[in-house]
């Protein structure tokens, strides 16, 4: 649904009479599927807004290609601007109108007649539990109804693809587990969602895939799940009393799924595994076919923080 | 087509915020209404003409095209502000026509202008400044091309220059003489001979000449017919250069 080959970006900033050329992007590759929602995680700076921007065609690329649904992004831009749907971080509702009159003027801009605008923006108020406030002025919205408001502009034309720019920053809790449920149901009904994240939960949670991107360069990309597994598995604690703790390493050190072990001053070990889902109840039956009393047993998953570390060698909190 | 509903379009929602805050169009003529008030009552004897209406009838018309002036130069700001609230980006990534966004803005200040415009005429009628309304009318069409090319030129200089504080200056810069060199304050006619060479080459003293010709019921006056010329060829070259400067930088 989305390819690009060697996208590229550079801008020229002027500082005490020396121009510098900022490579915001520098060659980006990506290949997103129909359907699913990717997720583009990296820290503020990186390079995902100024992608975001050259896929939805409001900045020329330097260097590179991309199609979008099936558009030439270089040759087709109208063709591109009518395959998706865009919404800036900031989004672009107005204090004086309504979320209704916003709706219909966004799908007049998209060529649509007055009856087929006022119909299209009805349903979308109506998927997106905004009904009840279509007819007051977005000024008096809270943050989570104004970006469902920017939401509901940017799939009022029916797009395939979806962009979205840090959908959920500056929402509280609640309104953001809504948000991630509207996405949902964008891809439930068959829409490509491509959201740029600095969350790593959000990455976690929402996304199908991931591009982690740092310095204008992606550094690693997959589903969450798998990035995870690749750098160190997960980890089993396995609390056991100190006097079994010399026996149960000697058990488990053999098993086929154990990569690695480690014996803690307190009787606890560690165990580096491939998957921890499908180990621990294989560490369950080796210790108790061993005798072994077990105290506690627990499952550490490596998050996506990890990967980037592991990545990028710092952390993405920082 | 497209072009002309596009604009109708954006014109037509741009009117609709006009209309919503009401307030912005009132207090853009408390300014002429207090030189109306507390200035023209000094012309009569500066410029020796023999009734107050006649003063009157001197200084609305060069009051009007200061006001299409300098309301006009000052709504770059205004798309600045779109520029940064993301009005501008969202509706860049639609197929809207991209002059549309600019000649549906311009439209709206034009009308605004006549709005304000009208206003003053109307609370200038016990002064017996009206003479004859088909002369006003075709003022206000004078009024109209020069809005519409002060906008266009705002419009221009906000995308070139894309800060708020910079374009204040610029505009400023730009406004005082152009307005000095209207002779909207007090007629050239005054001036001395240097001075009114200079001023011909400004389209918009040949505006107020032509615009206090109509108010002293003189529409025969060859300066009506070469304003309004002027005017739309300014109207025309201002148009087309931030229309392609809006096509290019918004793509």
């Amino acid at each position: 649904m989305i390819k690009t080959k060697g996208l590229k970006k550079s801008y020229k900033t002027r500082a005490k009479r020396q121009t510098t050329t900022v490579d915001a992007v520098k060659g980006i590759d990506l290949d997103v599927a129909e359907g699913e929602i990717f997720g583009f995680l990296g820290p503020n700076g990186a390079g995902k807004t100024t992608t975001l921007r050259m896929l939805a065609t409001l900045i020329q690329p330097d260097d590179g290609e991309a199609t979008i649904a099936g558009a030439n992004l270089r040759t087709e831009p109208a063709a591109v601007r009518r395959a998706i749907g865009f919404v800036a971080q900031g989004g672009g509702t107005t204090d004086d109108v309504t979320g209704r009159e916003e709706l219909v003027l966004q799908a007049r801009m998209y060529g649509l007649s007055k009856v087929e605008a006022a119909k299209r923006a009805e349903e979308a108020l109506a998927a997106f539990d905004l009904t009840e406030y279509a007819d007051r002025k977005c000024k008096t919205y809270s943050g989570g109804q104004r970006r469902r408001v920017d939401i509901a502009m940017g799939i009022i034309h029916s797009p395939r693809v979806l962009f979205l720019d840090e959908p959920t920053s500056g929402l509280d809790p609640q309104s953001r587990a809504h948000m991630w449920e509207e996405i949902r149901r964008l891809r439930a009904e068959g829409m490509t969602v491509f959201i740029t994240t600095h969350y790593l939960d959000e990455a976690d949670a929402l996304c199908d895939r991931i591009a982690i991107i740092d310095h204008g360069e992606i550094v690693a990309e997959g589903t969450p799940d798998a990035l995870k597994r690749e750098i160190s598995g997960d980890v089993v604690t396995v609390g056991i009393g100190e006097e079994h703790a010399e026996k149960a390493a000697e058990v488990l050190k053999d098993q086929p799924f154990a990569r690695g072990l480690e014996v803690r001053d307190d009787g606890e070990l560690r165990l580096n595994v491939d998957a921890g889902d499908t180990a621990i109840p294989q560490i369950m039956r080796a210790l108790s076919e061993a005798g072994i009393p077990l105290a506690t047993i627990e499952l550490h998953r490596p998050t996506l923080d990890d990967v980037f570390l592991t990545k990028t060698g710092r952390s993405l909190r920082e | 087509m497209k072009v002309l509903r596009d604009t109708w379009l954006i014109f037509q929602r741009n009117m609709l915020l006009v209309y919503r805050s009401p307030l912005w169009v009132v207090l853009g003529i408390a300014q002429p209404l207090v030189y109306l008030l507390l200035f023209t009552p000094l012309l009569k004897p500066a410029l020796g003409t023999s009734t107050m209406a006649d003063a009157y009838r001197v200084y609305v018309p060069g009051m009007l095209v200061a006001l299409a002036i300098a309301s006009g130069l000052y709504v770059g700001f205004g798309l600045l502000g779109d520029l940064n609230n993301g009005v501008i980006e969202r509706s860049r990534v639609t197929t809207v026509s991209r002059v549309a966004l600019l000649l549906g803005r311009s439209l709206r200040d034009v009308v605004t202008v006549l709005i304000q415009s009208i206003l003053i005429t109307v609370l200038s009628l016990p002064f017996g400044l009206i003479t004859n309304l088909g002369n006003i009318l075709l003022g206000y069409a004078i009024l109209a091309l020069i809005s519409l090319s002060t906008a266009s030129i705002s419009y221009g200089i906000a995308i070139k220059v894309n800060n708020p504080n910079v374009l204040g200056q610029v505009i400023n810069n730009v406004a005082q003489p152009l307005m000095l060199l209207s002779g909207t304050l007090l007629p050239l006619t005054l001036a001395p001979l240097w001075l009114r060479r200079v001023a011909d080459f400004n389209p918009f003293n040949w505006a107020a000449t032509g615009m206090r010709a109509l108010y002293m019921n003189h529409p025969d006056d060859m300066h009506v017919w070469a304003s309004i010329a002027i005017c739309a060829g300014v109207v025309v070259v201002a148009v087309s250069w931030s229309a392609s400067l809006f096509a290019r930088s918004v793509r």
